[in-house]
């Protein structure tokens, strides 16, 4: 069912793929849904993506043992959670999995630093103090140690869940839309701590989102969800670009996705241009709080370019490139051109727009694209 | 004013009370948690006092006590009489008659815990013991409370059971509402009034003191 995108994702390298989180389970919910998961989230930050009701929650609550699979395996390292094969069923107590849930769930009677000092209650408490002040300091949250959550602001009370949840060093760590009411900003700092913790404890994080944004931003790799199924597993460009994967390129909503590089900032217009690649095409975007030579991600929908049998002239588009056709495939009532200009570019037609052109392929066609199709998915 | 009625109504109140906190915890904490199918008969049977009359739950326990009965005939092997009649007796009747009034604020209180927090507890290693202590009873105070000092008014208001298995021995079931009936039987209106009064003002301080203590509820988030 799960379609690898890339062949050999969990790294060759024996340390790490001692730290793997390794789920493959099965829940039935009546006829309606099932959860039919399998997959491998090696150290570093995982995305999981899809849309609301894909199981993305269901599949957290599963691996910290909140809620039971039917069947299946889930295990980390070589510290196995579940194992129906067994009848293995580790307590959610003795999982030692890092839980921040959508809510953060912070005990609201206790101080910030009482908080991340529950998962420790086996510590002796001269080392119990020390480490709750030393996981507060590196998530920048000292000040408000004495403070209970209703008297910090969102931001941190986001960064007292994540101690709280790390400081116990967990084997995995599982985060359900913790971000999504914070502000953008806020957001990636607090993303930024995060990374520079999992470099020195590299251990599997599972990110729940439905936001295609965050899962260019913040991940190394992405599995996609839907119905309960893995679609689509590997870096989140491939998850997205696939274009075997046509629900996740829905879901993206870009079919086109270019790495690029800033080569010009025009800031009393607006506009960036940038180069894909290395192919010498140029794309004129518009501007991103960014540096010139900064790498950016370009999502433009296929639906958004204009196709052109001439060159036109007297257009108020920047953006007009040439290529020929290099394919053309119809579903339904879209005609899904593959062009190549230096790079390979999909875009949706109708079938009477085709005809009108009269193009086929090997014809040499011209791209016209606004400056604002050009989306920027990676500040 | 009887003295020897009210220091024994007290007496009994925070006996019963303090009891009722004990067992009304844990029962509380299955009858909320527990997924049991028939769960629903056990919150029925807790709930009965409040509908039946206290003469029924008299008579019953009248029966239960008497020699009739393998509790009444081992309670008499073992102490030499009946608990008909005495202290102990009473404890027990009331016990029973305000059992709801204890368990049911407490299993409102621990059914409005968030279950999240509790399934952050147990990711963060805790037990069910734990995570009851640590969580969901702090969360619960104001719940605890209250069914505490209503299981506490409840006794102090009882009359109906009192009469069927205390009867009326001065200084050993004479409670003040047994106390006050009997003043008034005997047209002894002045001592039913103070006493009446007495037990009035008693019961408002004690009331005033609790709930104005219990007002400072935890706030899970800031009002926006």
């Amino acid at each position: 069912m799960a379609i690898q995108v890339t062949p050999t994702m969990p790294g060759p390298n024996a340390e790490a793929s001692q730290r793997d989180l390794r789920v493959r389970i099965r829940k039935s919910f009546g006829g309606s849904f099932t959860l039919d998961a399998g997959f491998t989230a090696p150290p570093g930050i995982t995305m999981l993506f899809g849309a609301s009701g894909a199981g993305k929650t269901t599949l957290l609550d599963c691996i910290a043992g909140l809620q039971h699979a039917d069947s299946g395996l889930i295990s980390s390292g070589d510290h196995v959670f579940f194992d129906s094969s067994t009848g293995a069923n580790l307590r959610t107590a003795r999982r030692r999995v890092g839980y921040v849930f959508q809510t953060l769930a912070l005990f609201p009677h206790l101080s910030a630093a009482d908080n991340v000092a529950y998962g420790l209650a086996q510590t002796p408490s001269g080392d119990r103090s020390r480490r709750v002040a030393e996981i507060l300091q590196r998530f920048r949250v000292s000040h408000a140690a004495g403070r209970r959550p209703s008297q910090i602001s969102g931001g941190e009370r986001q960064r007292v869940a994540l101690a709280r949840a790390l400081v116990i060093a967990p084997s995995v760590l599982l985060l359900d839309e913790p971000l999504s009411a914070l502000d953008a900003a806020t957001k990636s700092h607090i993303m930024d701590d995060l990374r520079a913790w999992n470099e020195a404890a590299p251990i599997p994080i599972l990110y729940v989102t439905h936001s295609r944004e965050e899962v260019f931003a913040l991940g190394d790799r992405a599995i996609f969800l839907e119905q309960g199924k893995v679609l689509a597993e590997g870096t989140p460009h491939e998850v997205l670009s696939a274009p075997r994967q046509e629900a996740a390129a829905q879901l993206a909503g870009f079919e086109n996705i270019f790495d690029a590089r800033v080569i010009g900032l025009h800031e009393s217009q607006g506009t960036m241009t940038c180069e894909v690649g290395n192919s010498g095409v140029h794309l004129e975007a518009p501007l991103g709080r960014i540096h010139k030579g900064e790498a950016v991600r370009l999502g433009i929908r296929a639906g958004d370019i204009l196709l052109a049998s001439r060159q036109p002239e007297g257009l108020s588009a920047r953006n007009v490139l040439e290529g020929t056709i290099a394919s053309l495939t119809r579903r339904d009532v879209t005609v899904i051109a593959e062009i190549d200009c230096g790079v390979r570019v999909t875009v949706h037609l109708t079938p009477g727009a085709q005809q009108s052109l009269g193009i086929a392929p090997g014809a040499r066609v011209w791209l016209v694209i606004k400056t604002y199709s050009c989306h920027l998915l990676r500040k | 004013m009887n003295l020897q009625a009210l220091t024994l109504t007290i007496k009994l109140a925070v006996i019963v009370s303090a009891v009722l906190l004990v067992l009304g915890l844990p029962i509380a904490y299955w009858v909320t948690f527990s997924r049991l199918r028939w769960k629903f008969l056990v919150e029925a049977v807790v709930a009965l006092p409040l509908v039946l009359p206290p003469t029924v739950l008299g008579y019953y326990l009248l029966v239960a006590f008497g020699s009739q009965s393998a509790l009444g005939r081992a309670y008499q092997s073992l102490t030499g009489h009946s608990l008909a009649f005495t202290f102990s007796g009473l404890v027990i009747g009331s016990l029973l008659y305000s059992l709801p009034f204890a368990v049911q604020p407490i299993v409102a209180s621990f059914a409005a815990v968030d279950p999240k927090l509790i399934a952050a507890s147990q990711t963060l290693g805790a037990g069910g013991w734990k995570t009851f202590w640590r969580v969901i009873l702090p969360l619960s105070r104001p719940g605890v409370v209250t069914g505490a000092v209503l299981s506490f008014a409840h006794t102090v208001g009882e009359f109906g059971v009192v009469l069927m298995i205390g009867g009326n021995i001065p200084g050993v079931t004479r409670t003040i509402s047994i106390d006050i009936y009997d003043q008034v039987q005997s047209a002894n209106y002045s001592q039913a009034g103070q006493t009446a009064l007495a037990l009035l003002l008693f019961s408002f301080v004690v009331l005033s003191l609790v709930y104005g203590l219990n007002r400072r509820a935890w706030v899970a988030w800031p009002s926006k």
